[in-house]
Formats: C-alpha cells, sequence, structure tokens
C-alpha cells in the first residue's frame, strides 16, 4: 500500500493502483486515475463509475453481464468505454475494490 | 405440524432430506421434497463420457433409491414460490404450504443466453457435457473425429463445477494421445478469466500443467457470440477464434421458477447470508447448494459442506435460537489431469487453494496441488462413496469446515 498525492488530494493506493478507501474518491481523481489507462474521461464514462459507485455502497457484486443490464451502457459499450479490462479498469476509476471472481 | 418443503431432489436436496429425517420427530415434523425429474444424475461422471471412460448408465439412478421413506416426494414443475404466503404453487395447480423451507433448485445451462451457441451447429460441431445427452452427442461426434481445431470456452461466471472445463481439456489431451491423433488436434481453452483458474497458486500449477499439455490458454475472452457459418466465436472487443468443434460451458442459470418468484438476483440465484446459509430476504427459507448467490464454487462438495450449516441451523430456527453455525465457504475439488493422474485442491472464502496434504496433516493420502495417482483413484472411488454414503446424508470422515492443517502458506 502507498500513498500518492492525486489531483491535489492524498489517497491510498493498494499494489494493483486501487483506492483501498473508497470515500477519498473524486471525480478529480477519476480524470488522474483515467489518463493512467488512456482513457479521456467523458458523461458517458462517468456514468458508469457512478453506476459502480452506487451498487458497491448498497453492498452488491458487480460483473459486466450487471453493468450490461444497467440501462446505462451495454456490455459492448462498456468494452469500448474502458477497452482490455471493462470492469476491471472501471472499478479503479470508481474508486472501488478490484472484482473478484470467484471460483 | 409443522411443514418443511425441500425443493429439489439434487446432491444438495436429497442430502437434506436424509439429514432432517433421521432427525426429526415424524408427529411433529411433515417432510416434503420436490422435484422436477425422477432420475439422479452423478453430475461429476458426465465429464468422463465423452472420452467413453463412463457410459449413460454409470450415471444414472433412480431418485427415489435415495430419498428416505418417510418423506413425501412429489414429482413436478414449480410454477412459482409466493414466499410472502408460505406458498409453492405447481405447474400442474397443486399448491404445497410449508412452514420452512429449504431451497435447492440448483443451477442449469442456458446456451440459449449466447447468440449463436445453440443454433444450427448444436450438437454437431458445438457441444456441452453438462447433460446427458451433450455428453453422449459430443461421445457419439468424438468416435469419428479425425481432428482440428477444438474450442474449450467458458461463457460466463460463475459456473458449476469450475475444475470441470480443465480437466475436459485435460482429459481430451489424453484421449486424443492414446487414439493416436493428438498431434492433429489443436486444444485451445477460452476463459472470461486473467489465467486457467481464478486464484494465483492453483493458476500457477494448473497454467504450467496446460503448456506441458501443449494447451493453449486464451484468457480475458468474454463471448459475445458464435458465428456458425464461419465456425468462429467473437467476443464483445471482437477478438475471433476459429474453431473445428467448440465445446462450450454455457451461461449457468438458476431455474425459471426462482425468477417468476421475483426471488433471484440476474441470473435468479438467490441472495443468501454466505454464513448462515438463510435467505437475506425470507427468515424461514435456507438456500443449499448451486441455488445460492454465495462467493464459493458451485459444487457437490460445497453443498456437501454447506449441508451440515443449513442442518444446524434450520434446528436451530424450528427451536426459536440464535443461528450459531457459520460456513466458510469451503471447497475440496478433484482434478483429473489425464493419463490416470489427478490433482486436489482445497479452499474456502478466505484461502486460496494451496499444496499440502489432505485430508490429513503430512500423511494425505491425497496431495494438494500435486498431480498424483493417488488422487486419480481418489476420484475413481468418489462414485460409489457418491452413491452409498454422501447422498444418503451420512457421516463422513471429514470436516465441514476447512482446515490448514497440512497446508503449506510460504
Amino acid at each position: 500500500m502507498a500513498t500518492q498525492t492525486i489531483a491535489g488530494k492524498e489517497v491510498d493506493l493498494n499494489e494493483d493502483g486501487y483506492l483501498t478507501d473508497h470515500t477519498q474518491w473524486n471525480e478529480a481523481i477519476a480524470k488522474e486515475l483515467a489518463k493512467e489507462e488512456g482513457i479521456e474521461l467523458t458523461d458517458e464514462h462517468m456514468k458508469v463509475l457512478n453506476y459502480l459507485r452506487e451498487k458497491y455502497a448498497e453492498g452488491e457484486s458487480l460483473s459486466i453481464r450487471k453493468v450490461g443490464k444497467s440501462g446505462i451502457v451495454d456490455i459492448k459499450g462498456l468494452y469500448k468505454l474502458f477497452p482490455g479490462g471493462p470492469l476491471k479498469i472501471s472499478s479503479r476509476l470508481a474508486g472501488i475494490p478490484k472484482p473478484q471472481s470467484c471460483v | 405440524m409443522k411443514k418443511i418443503l425441500i425443493l429439489g431432489g439434487g446432491t444438495a436436496g436429497t442430502m437434506m432430506a436424509n439429514k432432517l429425517s433421521k432427525e426429526l420427530d415424524r408427529s411433529e415434523y411433515e417432510i416434503t421434497i420436490v422435484d422436477k425429474d425422477k432420475t439422479h444424475y452423478y453430475q461429476p461422471g458426465l465429464l468422463f463420457i465423452p472420452f467413453g471412460i463412463y457410459n449413460k448408465h454409470d450415471v444414472i439412478k433412480p431418485k427415489a433409491n435415495f430419498f428416505p421413506r418417510n418423506v413425501n416426494v412429489v414429482y413436478g414443475d414449480i410454477d412459482y414460490i409466493d414466499p410472502e404466503n408460505n406458498q409453492v404453487f405447481m405447474q400442474n395447480g397443486r399448491k404445497l404450504n410449508y412452514d420452512w423451507m429449504v431451497l435447492a433448485t440448483g443451477t442449469e445451462t442456458r446456451p440459449e443466453e449466447t447468440p449463436g451457441l445453440k443454433d444450427k451447429l448444436w450438437n454437431k460441431k458445438i457441444f456441452e457435457f453438462y447433460t446427458l445427452e451433450g455428453a453422449v452427442a459430443l461421445r457419439n461426434f468424438f468416435k469419428d473425429w479425425q481432428g482440428g481445431k477444438m474450442v474449450l470456452n467458458i461463457a460466463e461466471m460463475p459456473f458449476k463445477c469450475p475444475v470441470a472445463p480443465l480437466e475436459f481439456v485435460f482429459l481430451a489431451d489424453a484421449y486424443f494421445t492414446e487414439i493416436g491423433i493428438r498431434d492433429k488436434v489443436d486444444i485451445t481453452y477460452v476463459t472470461p478469466l486473467p489465467g486457467a483458474f481464478t486464484k494465483p497458486k492453483a493458476t500457477k500449477m494448473l497454467g504450467e500443467l496446460m503448456e506441458e499439455k501443449n494447451i493453449k490458454v486464451v484468457p480475458e475472452f468474454y463471448m459475445e457470440r458464435v458465428d456458425n457459418d464461419q465456425q468462429k466465436i467473437i467476443s464483445y472487443d471482437e477478438k475471433e477464434i476459429p474453431f473445428d468443434v467448440l465445446v462450450s460451458i454455457p451461461t449457468n442459470m438458476g431455474t425459471d421458477a426462482i425468477e417468476r418468484s421475483g426471488m433471484g438476483d440476474d441470473l435468479n440465484f438467490v441472495p443468501t447470508d454466505k454464513y448462515t446459509l438463510r435467505s437475506k430476504n425470507y427468515e424461514n427459507i435456507f438456500v443449499l447448494g448451486d441455488a445460492a448467490d454465495i462467493p464459493t464454487s458451485k459444487a457437490g462438495s460445497v453443498a456437501h459442506f454447506a449441508s451440515d450449516v443449513v442442518f444446524e441451523n434450520l434446528m436451530s430456527a424450528l427451536e426459536g435460537r440464535e443461528l450459531k453455525a457459520k460456513f466458510d465457504g469451503h471447497a475440496n475439488c478433484y482434478i483429473e489431469t489425464g493419463f490416470g493422474q489427478g490433482s486436489i485442491i482445497d479452499f474456502n472464502y478466505d484461502t486460496e487453494p494451496l499444496p499440502g496434504t489432505y485430508p490429513l496433516p503430512g500423511v494425505g493420502p491425497f496431495g494438494l496441488l500435486k498431480n498424483t495417482k493417488t488422487n486419480h483413484y481418489g476420484k475413481v472411488m468418489f462414485r460409489w462413496i457418491y452413491w452409498h454414503i454422501l447422498l444418503k446424508g451420512k457421516e463422513m470422515p471429514l470436516e465441514s469446515q476447512m482446515s490448514m492443517a497440512g497446508k503449506k502458506t510460504s
């Protein structure tokens, strides 16, 4: 774990680069993290991040399938917004833990 | 007279019926078990059918052989559950009342969820092996197959028995070697996961085994659709993999009756407290086996270990006591690796599969995360144990809680 200053705010990140405390998150931090992933955050991205944060706060487990059924974006769209690993990347930008795939 | 209703007479429901019937006084409690199918399938055996190791008769027996005598048995399809009023409506119009329910309706494969999967190549060049029909169809295909590109794809997480697709490709490697066409068969393992398995140590061991056996692994592939004309699978991010034969692990979902009852999540799995195994929404419903949304494997071993917890907590609930038993997510899986060898993994919610010995520390006889002949014999013997001990709810010499004894952590 390391403390880092992102967008003028001190945040704690784990070894995978995920925020360890989701309450430290704000939109400016998301924008900075997005740059590291090569993504320019738009409103579309932000809607997904807010959805993820909301579901996380409600204690729900998240999956690509679930986001695809949310009405915010379909799965194809999600891959376009966050190429490579849509749920892993979007979760990181949303300041919530890396999704666990259980066995 | 209190009524206990068990929905589902598969591995989980049958074990529960046997445990409850031994314990409960029949002048106070009436037990009823419901299932749509009169046949019990030994599901770990389905994997062996495509390779001619088992045949149909090795994996089926009448369900009635395993239900205790003093339990009511209802065969039929469930229409829906009305959990507010403690009633279950059957599709034939019959109504069943209950005071307590054990929900054990399992999970099923849904190839229809993926466009093009269950289409004109279905059971011709595209197969699954989670049903007897599917496994037998694949057996018949392999009898004449001359080789080519075999692709195994996992469509969605979670799915029943997470080691089965690994075992399938290992057994395929051995089978094609034995019939002399391995050099003509290209095996590719395509998964939405980042590697061969989900947890680091097991992924490393299994990944190395894949390499040793010349099986390609394509990770992070989330299948969107199947193109039947061009014989390829296509991911959401437009990656394409061609196949001559596709072996699919289709999307798994809970039964539609759960959806009609409004009791499930987006995959019809039932929100369940992962420790007490009680429904999150209904105090008089416990959820056992694959039907639950708990974060562990959908597997018979999990249902077996969880059945001790459900039994104990249901007993407490019947007597109005606090629920004390806590499930730890314990799973124990044999992994057939081909050529008469096997491996075993043992893990729970918090501990990933580790190397070591099982069940006796330092002694075994089974080697965890090791590839041995003894492990393979364990799997062979397990069929007898399943039919004669496990389903009948008899005591097994295994603890339901996972133990760290015998495991190496460094």
